[in-house]
Parts: structure tokens; C-alpha cells; sequence
């Protein structure tokens, strides 16, 4: 990551504070559920495999011994069961955040997540709140077998109700998730798997501010085009935006972090200054998240448009076997490729 | 290589020279405990016609008397609200009243109920308005009650969702030291699901306090039984969760008062939850859409009729000298004042405000909402001036 953090402005201005030690998002999502269950006895953590093992990517470490059993419970293996009873249970004034283990594992779950979970307020007129997170490790690029690497968040930007969020960062994967836990909606939390194991000099022991929900942030600035993106094609996204100097090419990224709600104004706002945009994500092109934004970005910005809004995604296809991945997942080359076809020379 | 030489050679010696193949357990297995104790009764359990009904609290009966009177009018008078366009649709519970009453008054005011769509007799007889109880049917919205006030769930449309609801509702509640039950009821059909699975489950590995009701009256809209399950009884199936399962007679509603509330007892004091099978039937069709007469005989109808759960209870009553016609006249005129006054306010057209579409999506509405909500202002103010 090359954004900068409180942590390292902190030391910068301090001149001879020590430098943290750098974090890793999954130490970051540990930390934020920890901070939340310490704050509040009624968030609960559940899930297949969270307690002794501490979750298969080790994000609930710790937690089962520090809180017990019944605050991080190894439940039985079903995933509509996990989710179903954690309905029942912010019936009753939990706070439930579920883990789900692998993208395509939550498939079982969406009748629950659908039916119930999305509608309980506006089927209870507001009487209901259902105060859930459903954490989704999900996205490809660690050479998951199948059934492991599945970018599924149009399924659930597509359901009212649920808010969509997914961060790119240490410091965002902290602060998100707390706003999650602390939101009164159910959030599907979606967490890039291949940036678990990202660093930065994010410090544990002073995290980060809690940022509501719905804010898009711009990650570099730039005049050329806009590279609207989120999770884990944030980093490819700068990578491209660095690599893209050399063409003359000064490209702005932002990152969504919220899917939904979806920050119109931090993307517009950006669209406009620069004129072109591009959406990138590892998701499937056809009825993707890209879809969508292409479509909200030409509604609101046509006039400032000097070219059409481009996308950049996987292909339409099933999610391919781990030696194939990187043909599938949009790489620097394949966003550069796509910032050129915005006929670039007309505009500067 | 040298135990492939190996075998290859044993295989080459005679039979009989070659010990059988004995399966022995592997380290970690250890036999559960006799299920003896979850088998469900052989047949269904009956209070009603047999000696055990002396036990029966005379009041308990003319109670349940009184319900099921007012609990086949309202299903009558739900029905004709349909054939007037009032409802769209009703999916009646007339000769399961005793399944529906007999178990919600199984429950303390502080129990929940977790009704499927066919169980508003079940939520009227914990108290709900019995106008608040139709709102999902008339349209007007989806639930019309707040759950928190009579500890209902809203009706669920999906089949055995709600399952696992009534299990993490009562493990919250254990885990914060209330000693409140879950009732949740589901029909036959319902069993078939990963849901009504993945509840039994999880209730038995938790050993939540919960008590799962089958209504089994006979059919899933046209499907049969036979053709739903090969287990011997759907109470059976608890075995396998390891949880006791019960069987008992639908229709006879102090049997099914009795059973619930064991097993509400049961998983009171911390003994975990209960599988209970009613056996009944549907009079009725599944609803107002439905044609029965295309998948059974009229008379398999009449033959149920016969075991009707108010001719049941009646006849019981009437023999103890505890009902006369006095008492059968003021049943009946009870529950002919409450659907006097259902027609009444049913007939009554509900005044809806659009904007309260976008109201309940998000605790906080969203831009595109504000938007949305904008839009439809507008043009119900230019329908207005219009």
C-alpha cells in the first residue's frame, strides 16, 4: 500500500517517533472485532471455524479464549443455519457478526440473507433492525481451488437492505468494520482474501477513527482519468496509475470502499475534473458492479464526458482453476490497455 | 512394493484361508446413548375419549373450547373476506384450530411464537388484533404488528426460515440468562427443507429452548405425505438431531395442550428442544387459489370431519357435565361478535401512504432513496393536481 496513514504522518511530525510496527489487515479485522466485542457484550462472533482455529485466514484469533465461547462460537457446519440463527439472535438485541469462510460458501446462506435479513425492517415497519455483519473472504488471486475465489458482490448490491462494503486498506478494513458492527442495517462485509496478508505502518495500538459507511476516498489524484475502483484492484489500480506517469498519462483513483450505499458525489465529483473513467474490479463484466457505476457515472457526467466509461473486469466466465487465475484477474497491463482506448491524445 | 507382493499372494491362497473383513471402530468412536428415550410415541397420542382426560383442568378445557369456537369462525369469516376481494389471499386452518390454539396457549406471555403464513390462529390466540394478524394477507403491508409486543414473529412466507430464527432467538436469550422459549411452528411440507435441518440442528447441538411444531394436516398445496417424506412419522426425525420427538392426535387439543407444554417445561429448565409431530388435516383447500378436488377423495374429507377437533372436545365436555347448551350458545355468540366486528374493520378501506415505501429499507435512507422518494413525491403531487 502507498497510502499514507496516521501512523506515518504522526511520526513524520513527531521527527523522532518510533515508526509502528506495520499490521496486517487481518490483524486489523482481528483488532476491530476485539475493540467492538470489549465495548459492547452484546456482538457476538460466529461462524464455522472461528473459535479454537481462530478462522482459516486466522482473522478471529484470539478471540473465543479472550471472550469465551459463547461470544465466538464454533458453529455447526451450515451456512443458512449460522445466518438464520443470527437473525433470531439480533431479534433479541445481539449483535451477531457472522463469518462465512469462503465467497462461495455463503451461496447457502442467501435465502436467509435475502428473505430476511435484507427485508426484516421494512417488513416489521422499522420494528426490527436486523444489526448483523456478514464477513465474506472473497475475490481470487491466492490460488484458491474452485468454489474459493468467487467475486460475488453484485448478487448482493443487487438486494435493498444490505449495505455492500469492502476495503483495500489496513487502516480502512479496521474502520469499516467497526462502522459495520456499530450499523443498526446488516452489512455484507466483503474482504479482499488476497490482501489479508498486505502490511502497513497502521498501528494496533492506535487505530485508525471509525468512518461511516458510504464514503468513496480519492487514493491518488490525478487530471487525465479516473479509475474508479474497490478491494482488492485498489493496489493493481495504483500500480497503473504509477506505471501510467511514463506514458504522460495522470490518472486518479478512487476508492469506493461502499458499494452500497454508493458515494455518487466523491465519483462524479471526480469523473467531472477529469473527464474520462474507467471502472475496474475483478468481478465478472456482464450485469457486474461496473455495470452499474458505468451507468450512474454516463447519467450524471455526460457533459464532462470526453469519452465513453469503460470497464475493466474478469471475464464472463465460472471463476477458473488457480493456473489460469491470472489470465482471468485485471492486471496493470489490462488497465493501462483500457486508459489508452479512451482515446487519450483528443482530450490533452 | 513388498506389501503389494504381499497381498498378491494371500489373494492367491484358497478361500476360508483368509480371515473375513471385520470392521473394527475406529479409535474416536464412541456409541451414542440408547435413542430409546427420542423415539416418538407408536401412535399419536390421545387425552380425549380416554381415561387420561380425568387429569384435565376443567377450566383448561372450557378455555380451549371457547378458542377453538372463536378460532373456526374466524378461519370461516377469513375465508368469505377472500371471496370478497378483502383478502388476497387466506390459507385457512379450519380442522387444525386445536393444533393452532392448544399450542400458543402452551407458551408464557414471555415466550416467543414464530408463526409460518398459515398460523395467524395461532398469533390471535396469543393476543394479536385479529386485523393486525391479516395485514400480510390483505396487502396493506407486510406485517402489521410489532413482534416485540406479543413476542410474535412476523408470518413467514418461506417455507421453515423461521426455524432458525426461533433457535437463535433462544439461545440469545439463554446466553442472557432469560428463561424464555421458542415456539416455532412449521407445516409438513416445511420438513423437507435445509432449513427445518439446519434449525433441528443447531438447536440440539446448542440445546436451545426451543419446541418445533409440525402441523402435519396432509399435504404441501397438493402433494401427499407419502410423497414428502419415507420416514415412519415426521417425528422421527428428531432422532437423528438427538432430541426427543413426540406424536401426537392434531385434532385432540388437551393432547396437544399437554405435549406442548411439557416440552415448553422441558426446555425451560435447561432440558433442550423438542420435535412434535401433530397429526391433522386441512378441511379446507390450501387456499383461495387452490383446488383440492384435483389430488384428493371428498371422502377422505368426511372421514376427518368426523374426527373434528370441536366435535372432539365438545363431545368430551358435554359427557363431564361441563357444557350444556347455555354454554354452547355463548361459545358460539362470542365468537360470532368477533366476526361482526373483523368484517367490519376488514371492510374498511386501509388509507397507505407511498412515501412510506423508502421509510423502513435503511435505518438512515440513502441519496438514491432521498431521490427516489423525491420522484415519487412529485408525481403524486402532479397526480393531485391532476
Amino acid at each position: 500500500m502507498t497510502t499514507a496513514t496516521t501512523g506515518t504522518a504522526a511520526a513524520k511530525a513527531g521527527g523522532n517517533a518510533a515508526k509502528p510496527k506495520p499490521a496486517t489487515m487481518a490483524q486489523a479485522l482481528q483488532r476491530a472485532m476485539r475493540d467492538a466485542m470489549a465495548e459492547d457484550p452484546t456482538v457476538h462472533v460466529m461462524g464455522e471455524d472461528v473459535g479454537t482455529l481462530g478462522g482459516v485466514f486466522r482473522v478471529t484469533d484470539g478471540l473465543a479464549k479472550e471472550f469465551g465461547e459463547d461470544r465466538c462460537t464454533d458453529t455447526p457446519l451450515a451456512e443458512a443455519g449460522i445466518l438464520g440463527a443470527a437473525v433470531g439472535m439480533a431479534m433479541y438485541g445481539l449483535r451477531p457478526v457472522v463469518e462465512m469462510q469462503f465467497d462461495a460458501f455463503a451461496y447457502p446462506a442467501f435465502e436467509q440473507l435475502l428473505s430476511h435479513v435484507a427485508k426484516m425492517r421494512n417488513r416489521t415497519r422499522g420494528a426490527m433492525p436486523m444489526p448483523i455483519v456478514i464477513r465474506v473472504p472473497y475475490g481470487g488471486g491466492i490460488g484458491g481451488v474452485e468454489h474459493h475465489s468467487d467475486s460475488s458482490e453484485a448478487y448482493y448490491m443487487a438486494t435493498p437492505g444490505l449495505h455492500v462494503v469492502t476495503p483495500a486498506t489496513v487502516e480502512d478494513a479496521y474502520g469499516l468494520l467497526r462502522a459495520a458492527i456499530a450499523s443498526d442495517d446488516p452489512v455484507v462485509f466483503l474482504e479482499p482474501k488476497r490482501l489479508y496478508w498486505s502490511k502497513s505502518d497502521w498501528s494496533p495500538e492506535a487505530p485508525a477513527p471509525v468512518e461511516p459507511i458510504g464514503k468513496a476516498v480519492v487514493r491518488r489524484r490525478g487530471t487525465g482519468a479516473t479509475l474508479i475502483t474497490y478491494g482488492p484492484s485498489v493496489p493493481v489500480c495504483l500500480e497503473a496509475a504509477e506505471a501510467a506517469q511514463a506514458e504522460g498519462w495522470d490518472l486518479e483513483v478512487v476508492d469506493l470502499r461502499s458499494l452500497v450505499p454508493f458515494d455518487d458525489e466523491t465519483v462524479c465529483a471526480s469523473v467531472r475534473r477529469t473527464g474520462r473513467a474507467v471502472v475496474v474490479h475483478e468481478s465478472t463484466g456482464f450485469g457486474g458492479p461496473g455495470a452499474e457505476i458505468a451507468a450512474r457515472v454516463t447519467e450524471r457526467c455526460f457533459h464532462h464526458l470526453e469519452a465513453p466509461v469503460l470497464r475493466v473486469a474478469g471475464f464472463d466466465i465460472p471463476y477458473p482453476p488457480p493456473m489460469l487465475e491470472r489470465h482471468h484477474l485485471p492486471g496493470v497491463d489490462r488497465v493501462l490497455d483500457a486508459v489508452a482506448r479512451l482515446q487519450w491524445e483528443a482530450g490533452s | 512394493m513388498d506389501s503389494l507382493q504381499q497381498r498378491s499372494s494371500t489373494v492367491q491362497e484358497p478361500p476360508g484361508a483368509v480371515p473375513a473383513y471385520r470392521p473394527t471402530p475406529p479409535p474416536a468412536w464412541q456409541p451414542r446413548t440408547d435413542p430409546a428415550p427420542l423415539l416418538p410415541e407408536a401412535e399419536p397420542l390421545r387425552v380425549l375419549g380416554t381415561d387420561a382426560v380425568a387429569d384435565a383442568d376443567p377450566a383448561l378445557l372450557l378455555r380451549l373450547y371457547a378458542e377453538l369456537i372463536r378460532g373456526r369462525r374466524y378461519n370461516t369469516q377469513a375465508t368469505a373476506l377472500t371471496k370478497q376481494g378483502r383478502l388476497a389471499v387466506y390459507p385457512s386452518t379450519t380442522g387444525q384450530e386445536a393444533c393452532e390454539i392448544a399450542a400458543a396457549l402452551a407458551l408464557e406471555e414471555r415466550d416467543w411464537l414464530f408463526p409460518s403464513y398459515r398460523d395467524t390462529l395461532a398469533a390471535v390466540a396469543r393476543g394479536l388484533d385479529p386485523v393486525q394478524a391479516l395485514t400480510l394477507l390483505r396487502g396493506d403491508w407486510h406485517t402489521g404488528y410489532d413482534p416485540h409486543e406479543h413476542r410474535i414473529a412476523p408470518l413467514c412466507t418461506p417455507l421453515a426460515t423461521q426455524l432458525p430464527h426461533a433457535v437463535g432467538l433462544a439461545h440469545a436469550a439463554r446466553l442472557k440468562g432469560d428463561d424464555v422459549v421458542a415456539l416455532a411452528m412449521v407445516g409438513d411440507g416445511g420438513t423437507s427443507e435445509g432449513d427445518f435441518h439446519e434449525a433441528l440442528n443447531f438447536a440440539a447441538v446448542w440445546q436451545a429452548p426451543v419446541v418445533f411444531l409440525v402441523q402435519n394436516n396432509g399435504f404441501a398445496i397438493s402433494v401427499p405425505l407419502a410423497k414428502q417424506t419415507a420416514a415412519p412419522s415426521l417425528a422421527h426425525k428428531a432422532v437423528g438431531y438427538g432430541m426427543p420427538g413426540r406424536l401426537v392426535d392434531g385434532n385432540d387439543a388437551v393432547a396437544v395442550h399437554q405435549v406442548l407444554t411439557e416440552a415448553v417445561a422441558r426446555a425451560r429448565r435447561g432440558g433442550g428442544p423438542t420435535l412434535v409431530e401433530a397429526v391433522t388435516y386441512r378441511i379446507d383447500a390450501h387456499t383461495n387459489a387452490d383446488d383440492a378436488t384435483r389430488y384428493r377423495a371428498a371422502g377422505e374429507v368426511e372421514a376427518w370431519r368426523a374426527h373434528d377437533p370441536i366435535l372432539l372436545l365438545e363431545r368430551e365436555l358435554t359427557e363431564r357435565g361441563l357444557l350444556d347448551e347455555d354454554g354452547r350458545r355463548a361459545a358460539a355468540e362470542a365468537a360470532e361478535t368477533m366476526a361482526a366486528e373483523l368484517r367490519e374493520r376488514m371492510n374498511a378501506d386501509p388509507v397507505l401512504d407511498p412515501m412510506e415505501l423508502f421509510s423502513h429499507v435503511y435505518a438512515e435512507q440513502t441519496t438514491q432513496l432521498r431521490e427516489q422518494a423525491a420522484q415519487l413525491r412529485a408525481e403524486l403531487e402532479a397526480e393531485g393536481e391532476a
